[in-house]
């Protein structure tokens, strides 16, 4: 799905909010902590991340409330100025740009939905998903155009003259989405896109951006509180906890070796055999694999289930979707995933 | 208000304040009592200890200001020239000035028709009927064309004074030194006196309309400063970043993004524009504008109470007009129409506007009363009700009460009060100002009002200033009696509340020299009709708070008295009143701002203070003096302002209001 060169490659990022920030993280003794810094009056935001988004990933961030993760976001689109460290989008480092070079790369490259929505509340609905193609000088007509097509695709034709006012809040949210959709960017900063929506629209919506990603090749890093929303969508999972990011992996490696206790008792709750996938399972063969039927690599542990409870081998053979051999599970490996440990 | 001295911030060291209260207070009263033997120069500034202040502005106005950098000239050019230019054009339309581009005047029945669509645009039939119906009413009585003299300076000046705000309030948002700059800028300019923005209008842009549209334009630039500043600031961040996700540049941000999600600040603003030049403008009578103002001003030097009332009542209804049009406008949002509905129909209220206009236009050339209401059509019942009005106060039991109630206020009330205050000696009365202050307000104020006071002393203008503070603090006690009962007995009920309120904000957007004309038609041209005149102006604004505070009383704290078996007399003096004193105090303050204001106007009926004076120089060109006056009342007005606030502020903190 995604290939090696990063979009995005964010390195010792800090950003610290307070009364001087530049000067009081040049002056800090190093390995400080979060508490420790919020007791010399800043808060940390983003607290030294260092992630890499590759082309066409879908990354998703989870956190607590407070966080940093659209503050984070927000580094990234430059929305806020980071206090230290680099951010490289496309190879240039975004901290470097004039004011011309940020508004063309906003223009061309980037779409956000926000948090909140920010729809502009004296413009109706075709005029808010209107607004960046406006901004970027596209003549009238071609505009309303596409943007009826999004507005059709979020679903929200007949109430195009609506004013956001009119519109309840998952409605209200559509138009956010529709809005950073119509200049199609190939970055995509989605901030809990599909938090006011009802479970059906709400499915719908990820289908959407699935299909948009594996068609155009579009990168996402998504922000949300859902867990089974970030599994259907995620190539991998960054956890964040006080500004710092605790571990940024796949998410079978996630719930299979959380890094820090923080990451593990995030997890603890998250049935592990939906999760991990046979292939992750799968040791290098040595020696002669074994004889029968192979498992498929793309299969999560619990969709195996049945068949590992019933089968009797120790060894069971991974195959990828060709049906070429990649490797071996161990059965009792995999049962732990599936029932627990025996402690 | 006893326990109101005990908050007083006890953390300063040393003595306690109240202690130093009484300190000073007893001080001044031995200077008082010791009056007659003390030393000429403790009792007033001897005439060499003052510094010639206004001579040195004159200096500094003539030659610096004129003579070397020319300011004048650019001034003058931009009066005869774009100026000008607004000014007759919209003179041309509306009174029918001979100026380009002649074709005016417009038929009245147009102007009422346009006003009509425009009211039922805004807020249906009733307001329709408000905004014909002014017009209608204007042309029927004959003042169309003093009616037209004025809106047609406010035409100019208002747009003028909406594009300077504006410009100012982004750059006081956008530039934090420059918000530092103006916002003490802006905050003297409210307090300073109207009259001492009319002076230097007159001095740098001659006698006439320009003078009073730019005195006008000036007088309401500072709310539209602060309205968009707020308003910009209050723009949700999260709007900000998806304007800036969309790559708008700085200007399509200002535009399309902060101006536009700012609307009901901004029109907030325009409306208190609207107003503001609606009062400013009645006011430049004064430097001889013709127009309602000045109208009204003749008519009540003549005594002609009759037409002064109908000029009055113009007045009053372009003031509620203008004043319900704008509010109108700040929270009508547009409506969305259904997609495909036809030009016609998306602009009905303009065509509707257009076609009125044209089709009285058309009908005004043959129909001559559509067009213009001759002096001998007019309906007019000046004469009618001069004689009515004279018979009414010729009434003997009328006569009688008017006149007892003149001889007690006079000889027992305020004469004996302004000659106390004036018998106390300089130092004496500076102790006391500075002494209430610091009661009140704090540490802070204090400090202020010395300052203050003690520029007032010497700037010659001690015993002027003195009446002045007089004729304020009689006037804002004797409204005390008739406001915060009022008030009290009208939040009692819902009905009564939202009618007197209704009847306090209506009342607030008159400009405040109708005030002058019930006490005048009560007590003729006296002493006791200038405080009359400001306790009917300041009564206002006292009823107002008092109903708000007492209404905004938290439920449960009246419930809690209520539980402990409270009577409503007990309840009203030991749990309302004193959670709605913050509030009330800031009612008082207005008040007393209104007061100051009104003083100054209510001069030319014939006082003895800082108005007076102020009067005299418009006739001439004492700027340097003009100024010196202004500052006085400025100053004097300000302390209070700086000590009631302060109070209010640290007392609603206190009680967890805020
Ligand atoms: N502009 C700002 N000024 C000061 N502090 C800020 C600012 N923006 C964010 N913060 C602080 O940074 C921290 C991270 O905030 P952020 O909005 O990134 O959290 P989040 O992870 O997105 O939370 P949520 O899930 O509630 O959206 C918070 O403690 C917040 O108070
Ligand atoms: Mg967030």
């Amino acid at each position: 799905m995604s290939d090696s060169t990063p979009v995005i490659s964010c390195k010792n990022v800090w950003k610290l909010f307070g009364p001087n920030p530049k000067q009081y993280l040049a002056d800090m003794a190093p390995g400080r902590s979060f508490d420790e810094i919020r007791a010399d009056g800043y808060i940390a935001g983003v607290k030294d991340v260092s992630v890499e988004v590759g082309r066409g990933e879908m990354l998703v961030i989870m956190g607590l409330s407070g966080s940093g993760k659209s503050t984070l976001v927000r580094c990234f689109s430059r929305l806020h100025d980071i206090t230290g460290g680099t951010i490289e989008v496309d190879g240039q480092d975004i901290g470097e740009l004039d004011e011309n070079g940020l508004i063309e790369m906003r223009r061309n490259k980037m779409g956000m939905v926000f948090q909140s929505f920010g729809l502009l509340p004296h413009r109706t609905v075709l005029d808010n998903v209107a607004f960046p193609l406006e901004m970027r000088g596209q003549d009238r007509h071609d505009r309303r155009e596409r943007a009826l097509e999004v507005i059709k695709l979020v679903g929200l034709e007949g109430r195009e003259e609506y004013f956001p006012r009119e519109l309840s809040g998952g409605q209200q949210q559509r138009v956010g989405i529709a809005r950073s959709l119509a200049i199609e960017p190939d970055i995509w900063f989605l901030d809990e896109p599909f938090s006011a929506l009802d479970p059906l629209i709400r499915r719908e919506m990820q289908d959407e951006f699935l299909r948009l990603q594996e068609m155009l090749g579009k990168t996402i890093v998504f922000i949300t509180h859902d867990f089974d929303e970030a599994l259907r969508l995620a190539d991998r999972i960054a956890i964040m906890k006080d500004g710092a990011v605790e571990q940024c992996d796949t998410p079978d490696q996630i719930v299979l070796n959380p890094q820090t206790p923080y990451v593990e008792k995030f997890t603890e709750e998250i049935e592990k055999s939906r999760v991990v996938h046979a292939r992750v399972l799968a040791n290098p063969v040595n020696g002669t694999a074994p004889e029968g039927e192979p498992v498929r690599a793309g299969h999560t542990i619990l969709q195996l289930a049945r068949q590992l409870v019933n089968d009797a081998r120790e060894e069971l053979p991974v195959a990828n979707k060709k049906g070429e051999l990649i490797g071996v599970m161990n059965r009792q490996e995999a049962l732990d995933v599936l029932l627990g440990k025996d402690t | 208000m006893a326990d109101i001295a005990t908050k007083i911030d006890t953390d300063t060291p040393g003595l306690p304040p109240m202690r130093i209260v009484q300190l000073m207070v007893g001080l001044a009263l031995v200077l008082t009592l010791a009056r007659p033997v003390l030393p000429d120069f403790l009792v007033r500034l001897p005439e060499s200890w003052i510094p010639p202040l206004a001579d040195w502005l004159d200096y500094f106005f003539n030659v610096i200001v004129i003579e070397t950098l020319r300011i004048n000239e650019l001034t003058r050019w931009f009066a005869e020239g774009p100026l000008d230019f607004m000014l007759g054009f919209t003179a041309n339309l509306l009174e029918g000035k001979h100026r380009w581009p002649f074709v005016g005047p417009l038929p009245w029945s147009c102007v009422a028709a346009v006003a009509a669509v425009i009211g039922y645009y805004l807020g249906g039939w009733r307001f329709a009927l408000l905004g014909g119906g002014t017009f209608v009413w204007t042309a029927m009585v004959g003042q169309w064309k003093i009616a037209m003299q004025t809106l047609s300076v406010l035409a100019v000046a208002a747009p003028l004074a909406f594009f300077i705000g504006l410009l100012m309030g982004i750059a006081a948002w956008k530039w934090n030194w420059f918000d530092r700059a103006v916002k003490p800028f802006l905050a003297i300019l409210q307090t300073i006196p109207f009259f001492t923005y009319l002076l230097p209008a007159v001095i740098f842009f001659k006698v006439g309309p320009t003078a009073g549209a730019i005195a006008t334009t000036i007088y309401a630039i500072p709310p539209m400063v602060l309205m968009t500043a707020l308003g910009l600031k209050k723009v949700s961040p999260e709007i900000v970043e998806a304007g800036k996700m969309s790559g708008s540049t700085r200007w399509q941000m200002l535009t399309k993004v902060y101006i536009p999600s700012a609307r009901t600040e901004i029109l907030v603003g325009v409306n208190q524009v609207i107003m503001l030049c609606l009062a400013m403008v009645v006011l430049t009578a004064f430097i001889g504008m013709p127009g309602l103002g000045g109208k009204l001003l003749a008519m009540m030097n003549s005594f002609k109470l009759g037409r002064s009332f109908e000029i009055g009542v113009t007045i009053v209804l372009v003031a509620v007009m203008l004043d319900r049009f704008s509010k109108a406008w700040v929270v009508k949002l547009p409506e969305h129409h259904e997609r495909g509905t036809s030009w016609f129909v998306r602009h009905k209220y303009l065509v509707a506007a257009v076609v009125g206009f044209v089709a009285f236009l058309l009908i005004a050339q043959f129909v001559e009363i559509l067009d213009k209401v001759g002096r001998r059509q007019s309906l007019s019942m000046g004469k009618e009700m001069d004689a009515l009005i004279k018979g009414f106060l010729a009434i003997d039991a009328v006569q009688a009460i008017t006149g007892w109630m003149r001889y007690f206020l006079n000889v027992w009330v305020l004469i004996p009060f302004r000659n106390a205050l004036l018998y106390i000696p300089t130092p004496a009365f500076i102790l006391l100002v500075v002494s209430f202050a610091y009661w009140l307000g704090g540490k802070r104020p204090a400090i202020f009002a010395a300052t203050f006071f003690t520029i007032v002393a010497f700037s010659g203008w001690w015993d002027r200033s003195v009446i002045t503070l007089y004729s304020v603090i009689s006037a804002v006690i004797l409204s005390m009696f008739i406001g915060i009962p009022l008030g009290i007995f009208a939040s009692r009920s819902e009905k009564w509340s939202t009618r007197i309120l209704l009847l306090c904000d209506t009342a607030q957007t008159f400009p405040s020299f109708i005030y002058l004309l019930p006490a005048i038609m009560l007590f003729g041209v006296s002493d006791v009709t200038v405080v009359l005149s400001i306790v009917i102006f300041t009564t206002v604004p006292l009823t107002r708070y008092t109903i708000e505070g007492l209404r905004n009383v938290p439920g449960e704290m009246t419930e809690a008295a209520d539980m402990s078996g409270a009577t409503k007399r007990q309840k009203l003096l030991s749990v309302q009143l004193p959670l709605a004193l913050p509030t009330m105090a800031v009612g008082f303050n207005q008040a007393i701002m209104f007061a100051f204001f009104m003083v100054i106007i209510a001069a030319f009926i014939g006082t003895q203070d800082l108005g007076q004076e102020l009067q005299r120089t418009l006739a001439g060109t004492d700027l340097g003096k003009n100024f010196v006056l202004g500052m006085n009342v400025a100053l004097m007005a300000l302390t209070f302002d700086l000590t009631i606030m302060n109070w209010a502020q640290k007392r609603k903190k206190a009680l967890g209001l805020s």
